[in-house]
C-alpha cells in the first residue's frame, strides 16, 4: 500500500468537509474490500477517511415503515439481530452469507452498498427489498441508486447515512458462492409486497439487476410452479473464468426457485 | 503521516509511532515482537492473522493499525493464562489439530470467538465458522475435532 494520511472523523458533516477538501480522500467504513483494493493498487488515496467512530451511523431500528440500518453497521451484527429474524430474515440470512465470519465482523452494510460489487450479496437486498438509501444529501430509491460495475448513484462529497428496508410479506435469497471467494456467483433475491414481487439478481451481471419476467410469473401466483418453463437471459451476463454466461443464466432459474422456496418456508 | 496509536494489548496499555497505512499486524509483529499472527495470504483470504479487537475476530492483515486506536486487542500470546494453555490451545495438542502450525493462531483464536458466541456448536457449525481459515497441510478434520473437544473441556470448566 502506497502511504496516506488516517483521519478518523467525529460526525458526518466532518467526515463530509474533509471529503470535499480535496488531498484526493477516501472514506473507509469496514474496510474489507478497500483495503485489499488499496493493497493492489487499485487506487492510491492521500487520506482515509474512518467513519468508525461516528455513533449515529451504527445501528439498527424497527418501525412501521421497514428496517431502518445505519450505514456502519456490520453484517454480523445485521445477521445476529433478533428482531431483524422475526421481522424479515431475509436480512440477516443475506448478511450471514457475506464472506467469512472475520469479514462480517468488520464490514458493513453501506460499505458494500456504496462499492456496489456485481457479485456482493446485499445489493440484491436493497434492490429486491426496494430499499431507500439516505444520505447526508437526499435519498435514493434502490431502483436509482445502482448505476454500473462498481457504480452507484452518490456523488462527490456524499455519505450514505442509513438504509430503509421495506417489511416484505416474505422474502427469500439464494446464494451459490464462488467456493474459493464466497462471492456470489448468481444470487437472487425474490419478495412479495402487497405491491407486487420484486425478484433481484447479483453476480450473474456488471451490477445488480431486476428479473421483471419471473416477477410477472410471480405476481400471477406466489410458488415455484409459476416459474415452470422460465429461463433467464444470458445476454450481457458475465462470462469469466469462474462461470460462462450460459451456466450463469441457468443457475439465475435455480436460484429464484430456490428463494422461492425460502420465502414460503 | 505520523500518528501515535495507543491501545490495549493483551492486557496492558501500550502505544506506538505509526504510518496512516501500516497494518495493524505489522505493527503487532514488527514494533510489539508478537509474530504469533502470521500474515499467510495478506488477501484477507487466509485467516492465519485473525486476532481479537474489542472482542471479536478480525483478520489483522485488512485492518489498519491506526483502526486500533482506543480498542481491546487481544493476540495468540495473551491466551495462556498462568502458565496453561487456553483449553482451545490444548485440545490442538492432544487432537494432533496441526501439522507446519502456520495456521494454527488465526484458527485458535478464531475457534476462540466461535466459543464464546457458540459453547456447544456441532460439526457443521464448526466448519462453517472456520470458513475464513485455511489450513494446507494437516486438514480439518483435527482441527474440528479439537474445537468440538475444546468446547467440551470449556463447559466442564465452567460447571
Amino acid at each position: 500500500m502506497r502511504e496516506f494520511n488516517y483521519y478518523r472523523a467525529g460526525s458526518v458533516r466532518d467526515a463530509a468537509k474533509r471529503l470535499g477538501a480535496g488531498g484526493n480522500a477516501m472514506l473507509l467504513a469496514g474496510g474489507m474490500t478497500l483495503l485489499p483494493a488499496l493493497k493492489m493498487r487499485l487506487n492510491e488515496p492521500g487520506e482515509l477517511i474512518d467513519l468508525a467512530g461516528i455513533d449515529e451511523l451504527s445501528g439498527i431500528k424497527l418501525t412501521r415503515k421497514g428496517a431502518h440500518i445505519g450505514a456502519t453497521t456490520t453484517h454480523a451484527e445485521v445477521a445476529g439481530n433478533v428482531e431483524l429474524r422475526a421481522a424479515v430474515p431475509v436480512l440477516p440470512h443475506a448478511a450471514d452469507a457475506i464472506g467469512d465470519p472475520q469479514v462480517r465482523n468488520r464490514g458493513t452494510l453501506g460499505g458494500s452498498l456504496a462499492n456496489n460489487d456485481p457479485a456482493a450479496d446485499y445489493p440484491a437486498v436493497a434492490l429486491g427489498l426496494g430499499a431507500t438509501i439516505f444520505t447526508n444529501k437526499r435519498k435514493i430509491s434502490a431502483d436509482d441508486f445502482f448505476t454500473g460495475m462498481f457504480e452507484t448513484a452518490l456523488g462527490r462529497g456524499e455519505i450514505i447515512t442509513q438504509v430503509l428496508f421495506p417489511i416484505p410479506q416474505r422474502a427469500g435469497y439464494a446464494k451459490f458462492p464462488n467456493p474459493a471467494t464466497r462471492y456470489a456467483l448468481v444470487g437472487v433475491c425474490v419478495a412479495q409486497f402487497k405491491t407486487g414481487v420484486r425478484v433481484a439478481v447479483t453476480g450473474a451481471g456488471a451490477s445488480v439487476y431486476r428479473l421483471t419476467d419471473f416477477e410477472d410469473a410471480l405476481d400471477s401466483e406466489f410458488s415455484e410452479v409459476a416459474l415452470d418453463g422460465l429461463t433467464a437471459s444470458s445476454a450481457n451476463l458475465n462470462d469469466d473464468m469462474h462461470a460462462g454466461a450460459e451456466y450463469r443464466a441457468h443457475l439465475v432459474g435455480v436460484m429464484a426457485r430456490r428463494a422461492v422456496t425460502m420465502a414460503l418456508d | 503521516m505520523d500518528a501515535t496509536v495507543s491501545f490495549t494489548l493483551n492486557g496492558k496499555n501500550v502505544s506506538a509511532e505509526t504510518t496512516g497505512a501500516t497494518l495493524l499486524v505489522d505493527l503487532l509483529r514488527n514494533h510489539f515482537g508478537l509474530t504469533g499472527a502470521h500474515v499467510g495470504c495478506d488477501t484477507s483470504q487466509c485467516g492465519a492473522c485473525v486476532i481479537h479487537v474489542d472482542g471479536v475476530s478480525v483478520k489483522s492483515c485488512t485492518m489498519l493499525a491506526a483502526q486500533a486506536d482506543g480498542c481491546t486487542v487481544e493476540t495468540i500470546e495473551g491466551l495462556a493464562a498462568n502458565g496453561e494453555l487456553h483449553p482451545v490451545q490444548q485440545a490442538f495438542h492432544e487432537h494432533h489439530a496441526l501439522q507446519c502450525g502456520f495456521c494454527t493462531p488465526g484458527m485458535i483464536m478464531s475457534a476462540v470467538d466461535l466459543l464464546r458466541r457458540n459453547p456447544r456448536p456441532s460439526e457443521v457449525e464448526v466448519r462453517d465458522w472456520l470458513e475464513g481459515n485455511m489450513c494446507r497441510c494437516t486438514g480439518y478434520h483435527n482441527i474440528v475435532k479439537a474445537v468440538r473437544a475444546a468446547a467440551v473441556a470449556m463447559g466442564e470448566e465452567a460447571s
